[in-house]
């Protein structure tokens, strides 16, 4: 990995607090080639990760112990450093009016647990426009 | 493992701690029940909830997820004070869990019975319909409070509700900002958290979204106050915090103007939300919207039925017509399906909790499994600085190899020149020897921790069914834990969980008297059970007790008497102690015996097996009205033990240490008989005797001396006369396969260094016959 002839991969920031899930869409995600999944639990992680990588593209469950993903959310939209990286919201059924609230803050997209690695596939690529 | 199977036992696992901290939680809840419960706590509950539905709907475990949606709704009602936590509420959710756990059990075996799936259908409807009374609210009073719509948009549901709760009552709002260095800002906010929290609720923690230079960031935390604002203001001394007050505009009359707020970000919500669904390729139903479905009978469990909801539960109403009793026959009902499916049997008539114990614990039986309380997953959780420690000697263990191998090379450089000094070649060789040996051991040692485990989770577990097992029985019970951090292998935490159901269920069904006789006896209304664990040398001891009203041991006797367990000679040579643990011999109880006794004995040989298969003993102490106690004794670990080898008639033998107490060398003319037994007087007490080539059949040396190993267990003592001693090794116990494995006095076998193997002897069951002997010997 890092090798001076490899091209730079994309970085993919997850955060998701339920430990399957989360390596689930990493794995998922690092099965596009040129793909590096950062996972991790907690939105205070997440802020503190922010700076430290250039992310393509940022995944983030809504409900989380310490900041929700709401305003993981706004504060990646309101921030010029950040705001124009695609994020997409993984919600569970039943919590539209989280998730409305979240594609309102500026979200690209939304995937409803449970979903197919396919779709998770498709949208990643679509975002980052890989063939 | 394969994929699929590889994902399964990672939902399992995850499941089950789930589950396992929803418990732990929800005994905090029982036991305060009566007081307000902490909005943290359930808020925990509900998180768990939520998890857990997230996690099954990712695996595609579809009842899973549909019961965990619907305790999540009932939660949420409950956070949101839309719903008081009543017995009703609290014996549903701890129902709830339950289920969920025989719904795991069921996913790990990757199975899905009818009647379970019934008893979540009944069980979810009962959750929707539990205070489905007071749901219209006219006015909504976040409203009135002056809050900016872009940070109201940012709020999750609950924490709009938690706002809303706060608005209502009336409490003061602030707005606490604090700015902080990026690198340590979970810290600065941890601290200003626990300064915030015993003043009043932090109701959200929201991230700035103004940039706080390079390396800062600033939150804005949403609180409300329990004190005066010049205390808040006081206590924020020395804080990077400041303090903003949010106005509440008045009730009366309502302002209309501001409660345009919302319904703006909703109408964005709505358009965006346009855009992106057909984008999203998701195969499955459930991304339906669940309102436009027409709602469906009370009993059909199709793929999406996942989304059922609170929503049509007032269709659902009219199952629910049905009195407490109906349903809980229904409960009954089902819980009798899901153990077996044969037709109920006659005796299945009587009152329900009969019908469950009457079964003997069959380990990885299927029946138990809404009852059991063993774990699901074979994960041990390992602190990391364990591993540490486990990483560190094996990098040890690389250096000595690496000495090693430079005197291989040493000495190959040397082949054909003198030897120089063969001495100091031995030197060196036994210095690495020595340290190879120290550092196997610390090896060893450190593996054999990771493989520990705190009682206390198989404790918690037990805490919930006896709740369960309590209400079953119209019984009033205290249930009291001591010990549970005390450690065992992960093996024999998981083992334990069964028999010690079985005797708590039979202390709480048939030990513990009803309220009212007890009252009548002069004892507490409550009856008291207790779990205790402690550790004592290489072995631990729980102790299950109770306060109830004994075993009458006459009543025992007179059964064994009339099963033609023991004859007429031998009941009137036994103590008390031994005619009470006759109820561990097999055939003893059936479910006849159960009324006619004071109750005990139910598969009690079973239970006594299973100890006994983890090198255990089990012993039962009881006084007529006073309650009875059963301790068990168990190995702290199986894994690898350290044992005694023994020579008898040119066979060796290996003993376990842990149950060694002492050696003594003794002449033949040292040992008596009395009674047709050999004794020894050991410190002027009798010490049974058992000369192990007598036991096992070999021919008998005649030495001028024994070497006498004097075995242990509780309280059991025994003499086992051996031909040589040969030394103590650790040595890792193999089980006997196949037909070897009934044979009285051998627990399994082992292999020696130089590549003998040896069968290692069973204390427990040789205590046992020498106890026997003393039976028989009228």
């Amino acid at each position: 990995m890092g090798g001076r002839f490899q091209p730079m991969k994309f970085k993919i920031l997850i955060v998701e607090d339920s430990k399957a899930s989360r390596e689930l869409i990493a794995a998922t995600v690092e099965s596009i080639s040129g793909l590096e999944a950062i996972a991790t639990s907690s939105g205070f992680e997440a802020l503190k990760l922010l700076p430290r990588h250039r992310f393509d593209l940022i995944i983030t469950d809504i409900n989380m112990p310490d900041i929700n993903g709401l305003e993981l959310i706004n504060f990646v939209k309101k921030n010029p450093n950040y705001r124009d990286t695609p994020l997409f919201i993984v919600t569970t059924e039943g919590r539209e009016k989280d998730r409305d609230r979240g594609l309102a803050l500026g979200a690209a997209e939304y995937l409803v647990k449970p979903f197919s690695p396919q779709s998770l596939v498709g949208l990643v690529r679509r975002y980052l426009k890989l063939a | 493992m394969n994929q699929a199977g590889k994902a399964l036992a990672e939902f399992v696992a995850e499941g089950t701690e789930i589950l396992e901290a929803l418990g732990k939680d929800l005994l905090v809840l029982d036991q305060q029940r009566g007081t307000d419960p902490e909005p943290d706590l359930i808020n925990g509950i509900f998180r768990a909830a939520h998890s857990l539905k997230g996690l099954s709907a990712l695996f595609g475990q579809e009842r899973i997820s549909k019961l965990a949606h619907q305790a999540e709704d009932l939660l949420d009602r409950l956070r949101l004070g839309k719903l008081s936590l009543d017995d009703q509420v609290l014996d549903s959710l701890i129902e709830t869990l339950d289920v969920l756990q025989a719904l795991l059990a069921e996913a790990s075996r990757e199975v899905s019975s009818d009647a379970l799936s019934g008893r979540v259908t009944e069980l979810g409807t009962r959750l929707a319909n539990l205070g489905m009374t007071s749901a219209a609210v006219d006015e909504d009073p976040l409203d009135r409070l002056e809050l900016d719509a872009q940070v109201r948009a940012v709020f999750t549901e609950y924490e709009e509700h938690r706002l809303r709760e706060n608005v209502r009552r009336g409490v003061a709002l602030f707005r606490v900002r604090a700015a902080f260095d990026l690198s340590d800002f979970d810290t600065g906010l941890a601290e200003l958290n626990s300064r915030l929290k015993p003043l009043g609720e932090v109701v959200s923690t929201l991230p700035s979204s103004e940039p706080g230079g390079a390396s800062g960031i600033a939150f804005d935390l949403i609180f409300g106050a329990k004190v005066p604002e010049s205390e808040l203001a006081a206590k924020l001394q020395g804080t990077p915090a400041q303090l903003f007050a949010l106005r509440v505009r008045p009730a009366a009359g309502g302002a209309p103007a501001p409660a345009a707020h919302a319904p703006v970000a909703q109408s964005v919500a709505q358009g965006s939300r346009q855009s992106a669904p057909p984008s999203v390729e998701t195969p499955a139903a459930p991304k339906k919207p669940r309102k436009k479905r027409a709602p469906k009978g009370g009993g059909a469990e199709t793929p999406d039925a996942v989304t059922e909801s609170p929503v049509q539960a007032p269709l659902l109403r009219a199952v629910e017509q049905a009195s407490p009793e109906e349903l809980t026959q229904g409960v009954l009902e089902a819980m009798r399906m899901g153990e077996s499916t044969s037709p109920p049997r006659a005796e299945l008539a009587g009152p329900p909790v009969r019908t469950l114990t009457d079964e003997p614990v069959s380990p990885r039986g299927p029946r138990m499994e809404n009852e059991s309380a063993r774990s699901l997953t074979q994960t041990v959780r390992v602190d990391i600085s364990r591993l540490d420690a486990l990483m560190n000697t094996v990098g040890e263990l690389l250096l000595i190899k690496a000495n090693l191998q430079r005197m291989v090379e040493a000495s190959r450089q040397q082949e054909g020149s003198v030897m120089l000094s063969s001495k100091m070649w031995g030197q060196e060789l036994s210095r690495e020897t020595r340290q190879l040996e120290r550092k196997l051991d610390a090896l060893q040692q450190g593996l054999l921790e990771a493989r520990m485990v705190p009682v206390g989770q198989v404790f918690d577990r037990l805490a919930r069914l006896v709740r369960r097992i309590a209400r079953d029985a119209g019984k009033e019970i205290d249930f009291v834990i001591g010990g549970g951090d005390v450690e065992l292998d992960k093996l024999i935490v998981e083992e334990l969980s069964d028999p010690l159901m079985h005797i708590i269920r039979n202390a709480i069904d048939h030990g513990a008297e009803s309220p009212e006789a007890r009252l009548a006896a002069g004892k507490s209304r409550r009856a008291r059970v207790s779990l205790r664990a402690e550790q004592k040398g290489n072995h631990v001891v729980i102790e299950v007790s109770d306060d109830g009203a004994g075993i009458d041991e006459l009543g025992v006797r007179d059964m064994a008497l009339r099963k033609n367990l023991i004859t007429e000679a031998q009941a009137r040579e036994m103590s008390r102690r031994e005619l009470l643990n006759l109820i561990f011999l097999p055939g003893f109880s059936t479910a006849r015996s159960v009324s006619e006794l004071s109750g005990r004995g139910v598969g009690l040989d079973v239970v006594k097996n299973n100890i006994g298969n983890l090198s255990g003993i089990i012993d039962v102490w009881s006084e007529r009205g006073q309650g009875t106690a059963f301790h068990l004794t168990l190995p702290v670990t199986l894994a690898i033990i350290r044992a005694l080898v023994v020579g008898v008639s040119g066979r060796t033998y290996a003993v376990p240490l842990n149950s060694v107490l002492e050696i003594l060398s003794v002449k033949p003319s040292e040992i008596r008989t009395v009674e047709r037994r050999e004794v020894l007087d050991v410190r002027g007490t009798t010490l049974p005797l058992m000369r192990l080539a007598r036991q096992f059949g070999h021919p008998e040396r005649q030495n001028d001396r024994h070497f006498v190993v004097v075995a242990g267990l509780a309280q059991e003592r025994l003499g086992i006369a051996v031909d040589e001693l040969q030394g103590q090794q650790d040595i890792v116990v193999k089980s006997l396969g196949g037909r070897l494995q009934g044979v009285r006095g051998i627990s399994g076998a082992a292999d020696l260094a130089n590549r003998r193997t040896v069968l290692v002897l069973d204390v427990g069951a040789l205590l046992e016959e020498g106890m026997s002997l003393e039976r028989r010997r009228a």
